[in-house]
């Protein structure tokens, strides 16, 4: 305000008025900035003394042996082999039945549904099932497929792992779809295409990489998650690739041994969670540089 | 002419058949959802019915005679959730502040992914490095010094007193503020970009600070989105399960200092599912605790997407 009057025809004290809030805002504005800085910089620190840790204890337990021996009794170097082939068995298949049925439903809300009110319903029960509590979902597949057919089983984990996939998948194929321009699809139908077709060989064909990327992003989401696995594929310290029984996993087999009293057990959860995040922050990175290098 | 129509009628029986496993695949996610509901209701339907109402404000959690409450665990799941929000806002603030206000634009990129990449760290891992580096950082500088200079004071002095653990429900809602950080700093972030260009070029030609310009432009125009992203990150933070069994110290009270021992609905579910048979009244306890979960994470996560509605239009 009193910046429009000009000093020299300004009393002296509104000049002074004038600079004293001057600075008073600059100082607000130095301290937010100051404040801000600050707390991306605490958000750094974080993941850096995550990664750092991990690098420190999990190198530490690093050998050979933890890639070629199983799970054994504590004393007697076992390894993580069971547990990493289990996730991999349970994390791809569960990839295998989610990402078909995902890419069907965004499919459907971005080619069928626009505008509808089912489509509205299906969008906002798959964005609740994408930040749902996993754990929940361990329940839910404990009483459809652990309860029923009378134990532990790798399927169930699987199971569990699809489900958890499916809204990932749904919410990027619908994102990816609807770039699409109108214009492409015109073109298709006008050529005398049906319908089906233009959507498998021209949309699912432009979006490809960003459901790609999705797709990887979720792989790197269930690979650790553990709450859903405790009530499902429960973990076995034998190697196991038959899944109508009680199935490994690493995640499992870190939440065990991390708790255990063990020295040379607690050694292999570092390792097991320095595999596991390699794995899952290169996922995300592998799929980010796909999307940018693709868009 | 006739061979045509048929070739023409053949092509399109692919139609309604793609169309049909698309609307069923979205019908089976509507199942999903009901099923789950469904199947915690059912499952803990024997606990309900045993405890009734007072299930839910009860404390008692004795497997032995077999009487069990959800008191303690709502409890816990709400205030660590609670204290979690209130840690990670500000900072959340701060870094989409910064990345879209501040940064220089060749490090906004860098910078945002690796914040993203903090969502993306499994949350066992969290675990770990909670209960093996924080934890013992809590109780041998960071409580003592609260309990110091906090613990006197009248009002507050309360919840800053008790032994110096290291885990409990402070370092539970600490290490949950650092997860669902990225959360909320991507939605204001995603948000704060979209305010248009224009009013803020106002506001700077009126000779705004950028800080005047944050306060009393972009804020106020997204502050429904922004209420959103803090209800997403709340939902998260409620069905937290393994970072939280690391760190919370697992025992079945209520306790006043903020450096105590609680535990959360997942983190109960978690530990106990284990010890509890099939058909037992205590996996219907578990399982009705999901139902609890379930429904308290249902409400923020809708109340979160309706506040976000005009994010996901635009």
């Amino acid at each position: 305000m009193s910046a429009t009057i000009h000093p020299s025809l300004a009393p002296a004290k509104d000049v002074a008025v004038a600079a004293r809030l001057g600075r008073s805002r600059s100082r607000s504005d130095v301290i937010a900035r100051t404040l801000s800085l600050l707390a991306t910089a605490i958000g750094l620190v974080f993941l850096i003394s995550i990664l750092v840790t991990l690098f420190f204890k999990g190198f530490n337990a690093m050998n050979l042996s933890v890639f070629t021996e199983v799970t054994r009794p504590p004393g007697s170097n076992g390894g993580l082999l069971n547990a990493i082939v289990g996730s991999v068995i349970q994390v791809a298949l569960g990839t295998a039945i989610g990402t078909p049925i995902g890419m069907l439903v965004g499919t459907y809300l971005a080619e069928y549904a626009r505008g509808s009110k089912f489509g509205g319903v299906v969008r906002f029960v798959s964005d609740i099932l994408l930040s749902a509590p996993s754990i929940l979902i361990g329940l839910f597949v404990y009483s459809l497929l652990v309860l029923p057919f009378g134990g532990f089983s790798g399927w169930a984990g699987v199971a569990a792992l699809a489900i958890i996939i499916i809204p990932i998948v749904v919410r990027t194929t619908e994102d990816m779809l609807s770039l699409i321009p109108n214009t492409l699809r015109e073109a298709v139908i006008g050529l005398g295409s049906p319908k089906w077709k233009m959507i498998v060989l021209v949309c699912w064909r432009s979006a490809i990489s960003g459901i790609i990327t999705g797709v990887l992003l979720g792989i790197a989401r269930i690979a650790g998650e553990t709450a859903p696995l405790l009530f499902t594929s429960l973990g076995n310290n034998a190697w196991s690739t038959d899944l109508t029984q009680p199935m490994p996993s690493l995640p499992i087999t870190i939440y065990s041994y991390a708790g255990s009293p063990f020295q040379d057990w607690i050694e292999l959860a570092w390792a097991g969670a320095l595999v596991i995040t390699l794995a899952v922050l290169g996922l995300n990175i592998a799929a980010r540089s796909l999307f940018s290098g693709k868009k | 002419m006739g061979a045509k129509a048929a070739t023409a009628r053949r092509a399109n029986i692919g139609d309604p058949i793609f169309e049909l496993a698309c609307r069923a695949a979205g019908l089976g996610v509507l199942l999903l959802l009901g099923g789950i509901i469904v199947s915690l209701f059912m499952g803990g339907l024997p606990a309900f019915q045993k405890f009734g109402i007072e299930f839910l404000w009860s404390t008692e959690w004795d497997p032995v005679t077999e009487v069990f409450g959800a008191g303690v665990s709502i409890y816990g799941t709400v205030i660590t959730a609670v204290l979690a929000i209130l840690l990670a806002v500000p900072v959340a603030f701060g870094i989409a502040f910064t990345l879209t206000e501040l940064a220089p634009n060749w490090l906004r990129r860098p910078v945002g992914t690796a914040v993203e990449l903090l969502a993306a760290v499994p949350s066992i891992i969290y675990g770990m490095w909670g209960f093996f580096l924080i934890a013992p950082l809590m109780s041998q500088y960071v409580q003592p010094t609260l309990i110091d200079s906090l613990g006197e004071v009248p009002g507050i002095g309360f919840l800053f007193q008790g032994p110096p653990f290291g885990t409990g429900i402070f370092t539970a809602a600490l290490i949950l503020a650092i997860m669902i950080l990225p959360f909320i700093a991507a939605t204001m972030r995603d948000v704060f970009e979209q305010v248009p260009p224009v009013f803020k070029e106002s506001a700077y030609g009126l000779g705004c600070t950028t800080w005047e310009v944050m306060k009393g432009v972009v804020l106020p125009y997204t502050r429904v989105s922004v209420a959103g992203g803090i209800m997403l990150g709340l939902g998260r933070a409620l069905g937290e399960t393994m970072a939280v069994t690391f760190v919370i110290g697992n025992a079945n009270r209520i306790t006043t200092t903020l450096f105590g021992p609680g535990n959360t609905i997942a983190s109960v579910v978690a530990l106990e599912f284990g010890e509890s048979e099939a058909g037992s009244l205590k996996l219907s306890a578990l399982l009705a605790l999901g139902f609890i979960l379930f429904v308290i994470s249902f409400i923020v996560l809708a109340a979160s997407r309706y506040l976000l509605r005009s994010r996901l239009k635009g």
